[in-house]
Order: C-alpha cells, then sequence, then structure tokens
C-alpha cells in the first residue's frame, strides 16, 4: 500500500512543481535521469552553504590576490594605482626573494633526501610484528600533532647559544661542537632541516605503513619460500608495491616544502630568517606584504609563490604520479 | 584493510615455514632497538620543555640540561592560576569547536548531493570543491585578511571559524564522497518505499551511516584549528581573542627572561592535542589512509 501511497504523492509534488518527470510513473526515484524542481530545491539547499563559504573565503580571495597583484596599494580603499607587471618584476628581481626561493628549493630536496630513507626503513621495521606496535606508532606520530607554535619555542629554547643542546654536549665532552644553531648562517638551514624531519617524519611513517598494510602477505610470503632474504624482499616486493604511496607522500612533502612558513616565521622571526639563510617565499611575503603595508605587492607574491606550486605540481603529476594511473598491480580494485 | 582478511595458514609442506621464522626472529631485537632508539629521539624535545617546567630559571641557566634538583611545581601552578592559560584554552576550544561543526555539517550536506544526486554540473562542481586542495592559506592570506575585515569579523574568533571551515571543506569533501557512495542504493530505496523524503534519509540514515567518516573528518578539523597560527595571526590583534598559538607565542616573548615559566606554560599548551590524539589516534590515522588511497 505505502508503495503506491508514496509514488503517487512524489508524482503529484513533481507534477506541482512543474512537473518534467511525470512521463515516468513507477521508476524509483534514484534512478530518475532529469532533475525535478524538488530535487533541485535539495540540492540548492544542501550545497548552498558549502558553496557560499567556499567561494567567499576560498575562490574569491584567490581571484582578488591575483588582481591585487596588478596595483601598487597600501590596503586603504580601492586600489588605483595600477602598476602593470611591475610588481613582478620587482619580485623576481629582489635578491631576497631570490634567495628565498633558493632556501625552499634545499628545504624540498633536503626534505625527501632526510625524512624519505628513515621513514621506508622505520616503516619497514615497524611494519613486522612487534609487541607495543600502536604504542610506538603513536609516539612517533607525537611530534606531528603538536602545533607549530609549540615546537618552535621549545625548539628554539634548546638551541640558543646557551640552551639545552650545546650544554649536553658540553657535558659529554663535546663542547667543541657546541655552535649558534640558530643565527650561524652556514648552519641554520640544517638546523631547520632537523626540526623539519623530527616533526614530521611520523606523518610519512604512517603514510608508509598504511600502504604496507595494503600489499597482500602472499607475495612477501611466496618470495621467502622460493629463499629470498628479508632485505631482498624489501627491494624487489615490498617498496615496488610502496611506489604509489611513496609518490604520493614526495608530492605532499615537495608541496609542504614550498609553502613552509609556520616553523621559520615563529623560530627565527620576521627580520632574523632572510640573514640566517632560512626565509622562505612565505616568510617574505608575510614581511614584504603585510607587515611592509603593502599588500599589492604582497599579493603578487602570493601569485608567484601559487604558480610555482602549481607548476611543480603539474610537472610531478604529468612525470611521476601519471605511472599510477598505468595499471600498477595495486589500489586500482579500491579505486 | 584487506591485509587483516587475508588468510594466513598456507603452511602444509614441512620446508618452507621454516626461513620465514628465522627472518623474522633475526629481525626483531633489531627492530625493537631502532624503535626504542626513535621514540627516544622523538620524545626527548618533547620531553625537555615539559621537565624543564619544574625547574627554575636558576638551574636552567647554570646547567640547561638537567634534570629537576628539586622538582618545582611552582611554574605550572602560576600558569593554571593565572586567567591568561584557561581563556586561551576557551578560545581555541570555541574556535576549534565550531570549525569542526561547520565542516561537518556543511560538507556532509555537500558530500550526501554529491555522491547521491544526479544532476548537470555535478562533475563541475567536485572538481571545483578538489581543487581547493591546490589553494592553500598563505596564498590568499592578505585577501582573506580584507574580506573577513570587510565583514567586520577582525578580532572576533567568527573570523577565523568561517575561513576555516572553508578551507576544510576540500578535504573533507574528497573523504566524505567515496564514503557516501559506498552506502548501497537498496538502503536507499528500501527507505523511501516506507514513505522516508530524501532529507529524512538524509538525516536518519546517511548521517549515522556515515559517522566512521564524520569522526576522521571532524577531528582532522579540530587538530588544524587547534594549532592554526597564520590566520589568527592576520585576524587576532587582540589579547582578549587570542587563541592557543598565538598565546604561546606572546607569553614567550612577553617572559622571554622567565624560561622555567615559558616552558610550564607551552608543555600545558601541547597537553590538550596530546589527550585529543591519544583517544583518536585510530581514526586520524585511518582518515589519513583513506585520504592517500583515494
Amino acid at each position: 500500500m505505502s508503495v503506491r501511497e508514496s509514488t503517487s504523492t512524489r508524482l503529484e509534488v513533481d507534477l506541482a512543481n512543474g512537473g518534467d518527470t511525470g512521463i515516468l510513473p513507477v521508476a524509483p526515484p534514484v534512478r530518475r535521469r532529469r532533475t525535478s524542481v524538488g530535487a533541485r530545491v535539495e540540492i540548492a539547499v544542501l550545497v548552498g552553504p558549502a558553496l557560499i563559504v567556499f567561494l567567499g573565503f576560498v575562490i574569491f580571495p584567490v581571484v582578488m590576490a591575483a588582481y591585487y597583484g596588478f596595483f601598487s596599494w597600501q590596503g586603504y580603499g580601492p586600489p588605483t594605482d595600477f602598476v602593470g607587471f611591475r610588481n613582478y618584476i620587482t619580485i623576481l628581481q629582489d635578491p631576497t626573494f631570490q634567495e628565498a626561493l633558493t632556501h625552499n628549493g634545499i628545504i624540498v630536496v633536503l626534505s625527501l633526501v632526510l625524512q624519505g630513507p628513515v621513514a621506508i626503513l622505520l616503516a619497514l621495521l615497524l611494519n613486522r610484528k612487534l609487541r607495543g606496535q600502536s604504542l610506538i606508532r603513536v609516539l612517533i606520530f607525537v611530534p606531528y600533532v603538536i602545533s607549530e607554535v609549540v615546537v618552535g619555542t621549545g625548539w628554539s629554547l634548546m638551541l640558543q647559544s646557551n640552551g639545552a643542546v650545546n650544554g649536553l654536549l658540553e657535558k659529554v665532552g663535546l663542547g667543541s661542537f657546541s655552535q649558534d644553531w640558530l643565527s650561524n648562517p652556514d648552519i641554520a638551514i640544517w638546523t631547520l632541516m632537523v626540526i623539519i624531519t623530527w616533526k614530521y617524519v611520523g606523518f610519512a611513517v604512517i603514510l608508509f605503513l598504511a600502504g604496507l598494510q595494503g600489499i597482500p602477505e602472499e607475495l612477501p610470503e611466496a618470495a621467502a619460500i622460493d629463499g629470498a632474504s628479508f632485505w631482498q624482499i624489501q627491494r624487489h616486493i615490498t617498496l615496488p608495491l610502496l611506489a604509489p604511496t611513496l609518490r604520493i607522500w614526495a608530492f605532499l612533502s615537495i608541496i609542504g616544502a614550498l609553502q613552509l612558513f609556520d616553523l621559520v616565521y615563529i623560530i627565527w622571526g620576521q627580520y632574523i630568517s632572510s640573514t640566517a639563510g632560512t626565509s622562505t617565499m612565505a616568510t617574505y611575503l608575510v614581511a614584504n606584504g603585510r607587515n611592509a603595508g603593502n599588500y599589492g605587492y604582497g599579493n603578487a607574491v602570493a601569485v608567484v609563490l601559487f604558480l610555482i606550486s602549481l607548476i611543480v605540481a603539474l610537472i610531478y603529476q604529468r612525470f611521476v604520479l601519471s605511472r599510477d594511473t598505468e595499471g600498477a598491480i595495486t589500489d586500482k580494485g579500491t579505486k | 584493510m584487506t591485509a587483516l582478511t587475508t588468510p594466513a595458514v598456507a603452511l602444509p609442506p614441512a620446508k618452507p615455514p621454516a626461513p620465514i621464522k628465522t627472518s623474522r626472529r633475526w629481525g626483531t631485537p633489531v627492530a625493537y632497538v631502532v624503535a626504542v632508539l626513535v621514540i627516544g629521539l622523538m620524545l626527548a624535545p618533547v620531553l625537555f620543555i615539559i621537565i624543564g617546567g619544574f625547574r627554575t630559571n636558576a638551574q636552567i641557566t647554570t646547567d640547561p640540561s638537567g634534570l629537576p634538583s628539586v622538582w618545582n611545581i611552582g611554574n605550572y601552578l602560576d600558569v593554571l592560576t593565572g586567567g591568561t592559560f584557561w581563556r586561551l584554552v576557551g578560545n581555541s576550544l570555541i574556535a576549534g569547536l565550531a570549525t569542526t561543526l561547520g565542516v561537518v555539517l556543511l560538507g556532509l550536506m555537500a558530500s550526501y548531493v554529491l555522491a547521491r544526486y544526479t544532476f548537470r554540473g555535478r562533475g563541475i562542481l567536485y572538481a571545483m570543491f578538489a581543487a581547493g586542495l591546490m589553494f592553500p592559506m598563505t596564498v590568499a592570506i592578505t585577501p582573506l585578511y580584507l574580506v573577513v575585515k570587510n565583514l567586520g569579523l577582525m578580532n572576533s574568533l567568527g573570523g577565523v571559524i568561517l575561513p576555516q571551515i572553508a578551507f576544510a571543506l576540500p578535504t573533507t569533501i574528497i573523504i566524505l564522497v567515496p564514503f557516501l557512495k559506498a552506502i548501497p542504493d537498496e538502503i536507499q530505496e528500501a527507505a523511501f518505499i516506507d514513505g522516508c523524503s530524501r532529507l529524512g534519509f538524509f538525516w536518519r540514515m546517511i548521517v549515522p551511516l556515515a559517522m566512521p567518516g564524520v569522526i576522521t573528518v571532524g577531528i582532522l578539523a579540530f587538530i588544524a584549528s587547534w594549532n592554526s597560527y597564520l590566520l589568527p595571526l592576520f585576524i587576532l590583534n587582540n589579547d582578549a581573542v587570542f587563541t592557543l598559538p598565538l598565546g604561546v607565542q606572546s607569553f614567550a616573548s612577553q617572559y622571554s627572561v622567565d624560561t622555567a615559566k615559558v616552558l610550564a606554560f607551552t608543555s600545558l599548551s601541547m597537553i590538550p592535542a596530546l589527550v585529543f590524539f591519544a583517544l583518536f589516534e585510530r581514526r586520524i590515522v585511518g582518515g589519513l589512509t583513506g585520504a592517500v588511497k583515494g
């Protein structure tokens, strides 16, 4: 009974609303091809709020950044002083920006080189049956969960010239190694890399462990039966099967390194970072944009930063991630 | 996930199991040693912050890397009894909870439409939300600041909450859409046959069935909001509305001479995130895995 009732009321509603679905009498509502007016209203009500917030706070600001970037503008009133590409020319010719870009490049490469192998080794070791495995995972992930401000404050206290790191070196008799870790321009970027590795390697380990768990146990077992050693199995079976996860991690890591801001800004502040050799494009953006009152210029920097990330992302997508769509053994089924 | 269900009982012949077992036994002690070492390295800085809070400034100056000679809880008590810390926690909680609620609600509604309605423009809509992943907040921060200023939301938590919701939507939608797509059509048909409207179906069936995904997404949004720094730095200039990260930073510069107190303040401020993480660790890790596998 209820079948008849519900379909007939639905039909009536549809007809009352303009009835462009009146032709399909008893078809189940899910499978309908055309969208009825009622459904349109539902769609609007359900997507509307998310769409408004997203357009207003993500898309609109991004578009405006591109627009403001063509003006010399201090943020008061509407921008009127159109300067064309002059902001962009200034940025690209500014040695401070070029330095920041170089630092970003170094950070991108070193993040991959330092975190990748360490995380793979850790994930391979932790993927074996261990007691307290879940506790180990939680603890490795701890630095990732702590906020950048806490990490930055804690590390900068430890690394001060009279801080705990130098104190510890002195105690174990390596006092000659103590350094001005934060302000010596030869060392500062390495200090930054140590902190970055410490903070983000847990994330990589967790991703890799998840990837490893997706590898069917039969493959390494079969190889073991054929007499392959543990490391041979890892090298020739596990790693190739882990490759899609590795590629995605590398992608996230590269993008994150290009947009690095919080840690540098908190530890080195807005002025010291460039003399210590740790400034990044994002700290340059904030220092020369808002802090200097040049909103037009700051937006142009944001556009450059975005375009660089986009180009890198597209190249990566084209040459590295595209391998994943060419049919690996794993993951095809789950997509 | 599939690894759990694969049968590990394929050992009829006598020879094969031996090499597997030996290789596992050989590796285990090494794995433990490495694990302990790594955990030591990971936790040392955290312990330094926590233990440092129990020392006095004099101790820290004379021996920066030592243990407290007398465990002194004065710094912690000072922070906990002062109003600043609790006000910051309150602000961070409000911002975090409102962001989470907003992201979950808006994200779930939009994902429901994207997953279960067929209409023209659906692909474009999904692609647009997904493209949001390409725009980090750093890029849009100055215009975002102007938008918030024009809305009169400067120095109010609302000015932080709304943009955070917007920037969390892409991840949320990307995680939730496959989740909602996986709910079988039969359930929906059965509900409709029993006279359930589409919106009723959303509240009574989709929301409960999507709970695991919703929790993952909510936790990610909460932690991101709890730790967020750049946006509050631009929007909040007034102590009264500072969130925890801004508060920690301003405390650290204000009391830069009083290292022990800064350490106590810093370690107290990481406790909520750590507790939260410990409670929901499985969900978070599961969510990240799901997000990566697409």
